[in-house]
């Protein structure tokens, strides 16, 4: 009796054992052959965002290798070390692309995508993810309005320390009733952006 | 009836797990939120149920009972990933937009249960016509649902065609209501509860006409003696 149920229990074990063989290896197959497209298609995918921010005419360098990783900043709300990509034209700094995260959204963090030219003004800012409401909070995100294109070509020096607001609160940013929470946090982040890039200017072409 | 006929009977109206066995509901409701995400994930959901199906079957009876439910969830992730790698690397932008959908096929309650009820005891070819079928069924719910609410909550149809088959498709992108300002109610997550209580209660209906006609005219005002 017991050597039937050790036969059995063995019979299980190994039927077991050679599904799991045979899956994994299917699986490893896949993963290996679909690796390679699915890198590209996130570098191509990364390097469109990019391209709405950074137009083409401006640099010519790989914005996709030209990377450099910086420390986590309270400026750019990051807790760990994030990459920015840097533009170069004819070897001189064109614009950097810094990703910034902004804690104070309707929910949850709102990261945002930023690209500064070398002369400290704005190139372009896009919304990367967020979880605001949809149909009110949503318009910060390209695809749902152009809300996000006021930050073109701002910068420190043209809007002053105390107009870098939504109109709310007194500043000179625009924004649609009903939602308020969410612009005045990508305004936020967009001005402490581009203080960070005002103090580690020398840094980030380095 | 031939076997065949009456699968695929089963899959689409009697036993549609959309709108009869309800099951795989999250999926259901989170993503028909456009025809082509409806439509995308019904059939990545197909895939796998016929592959699955078609995968357990031949081997069914060397699965002893003890491990059936392991080895089925086994190969159904499997399944499941393939896709997803898939898609990840030919539909970059789909991926985006269906997300963590595809990696949660893997605990869709319908795939497992036509495994378990139906690929377990069945030959390959019944199995997989039975798993696609089913998963047909599914899409076509997913598709008129992802409809109504696309149309109702956004104005348009077919939005989204162009991540899912290349820029070139934008074109099809249908506007149903010019210049509108979307009625929320139908994106969000009650929207499809609502459209998909409209869907059961019409296919109740229309199962309830069929097994019992409306009487004939002037039928209903016999006297009662």
């Amino acid at each position: 009796m017991s050597e039937r149920i050790f036969q059995h229990t063995r019979k299980t074990a190994l039927t077991l054992i050679a599904f799991a063989f045979v899956f994994t290896t299917l699986l490893a197959y896949v993963f290996q052959i679909t690796k390679a497209p699915i890198a590209k298609a996130e570098a191509e995918a990364r390097l469109a965002l990019f391209r709405q921010i950074v137009p083409e005419s401006m640099h010519d360098n790989d914005l996709l290798k030209d990377s450099i990783t910086i420390a986590p900043n309270d400026l750019l709300g990051n807790k760990q070390a994030s990459i920015a990509n840097r533009a170069y034209l004819n070897d001189r700094p064109a614009a950097v692309i810094l990703e910034v995260i902004a804690h104070d959204g309707y929910s949850g963090d709102i990261k945002l995508l930023i690209a500064i030219r070398a002369d400290g003004t704005i190139s372009g800012v896009r919304v990367l993810t967020h979880k605001e409401t949809p149909g009110l909070g949503d318009y910060i995100d390209i695809a749902k309005g152009n809300w996000i294109k006021l930050f073109d070509n701002e910068s420190l020096t043209k809007t002053s320390e105390q107009n870098w607001k939504v109109k709310k609160d007194g500043g000179l940013f625009d924004y649609m009733a009903g939602a308020t929470i969410t612009p005045r946090a990508v305004v936020k982040a967009v001005h402490q952006a581009l203080q960070y890039f005002e103090a580690n200017k020398q840094a980030l072409f380095a | 009836m031939s076997d065949f006929k009456e699968i695929s009977y089963n899959g689409l109206w009697k036993q549609n797990p959309g709108v009869v066995q309800l099951l795989g509901l999250c999926p259901t409701l989170a993503v028909t939120t456009s025809v082509v995400n409806g439509v995308s994930l019904g059939l990545a959901t197909a895939l796998v149920m016929a592959a699955s199906n078609g995968a357990v079957s031949p081997v069914r009876k060397f699965v002893p009972d003890e491990i059936r439910v392991p080895v089925f969830i086994l190969v159904i992730a499997a399944l499941v990933t393939v896709i997803d790698l898939t898609i990840h690397g030919f539909a970059e932008p789909l991926h985006k937009v269906l997300g963590i959908f595809i990696p949660l096929i893997v605990v869709n309650c319908i795939v497992l249960a036509r495994v378990e009820s139906f690929a377990a005891k069945n030959p390959p070819a019944p199995a997989m016509w039975d798993g696609f079928m089913m998963g047909l069924g599914l899409t076509i719910v997913l598709a008129i649902l992802g409809g109504m609410r696309e149309v109702i909550g956004k104005g348009t149809l077919f939005s989204g065609l162009d991540l899912a088959l290349g820029p070139q498709f934008k074109q099809f992108v249908v506007t149903i209501i010019p210049d509108y300002h979307g009625f929320l109610l139908a994106i969000l997550p009650p929207g499809a509860f609502l459209g998909l209580a409209c869907l059961i209660a019409f296919r109740n209906w229309a199962e309830q006409r069929k097994s019992n006609p409306a009487p004939q005219a002037g039928g209903a005002l016999k006297p009662a003696h």
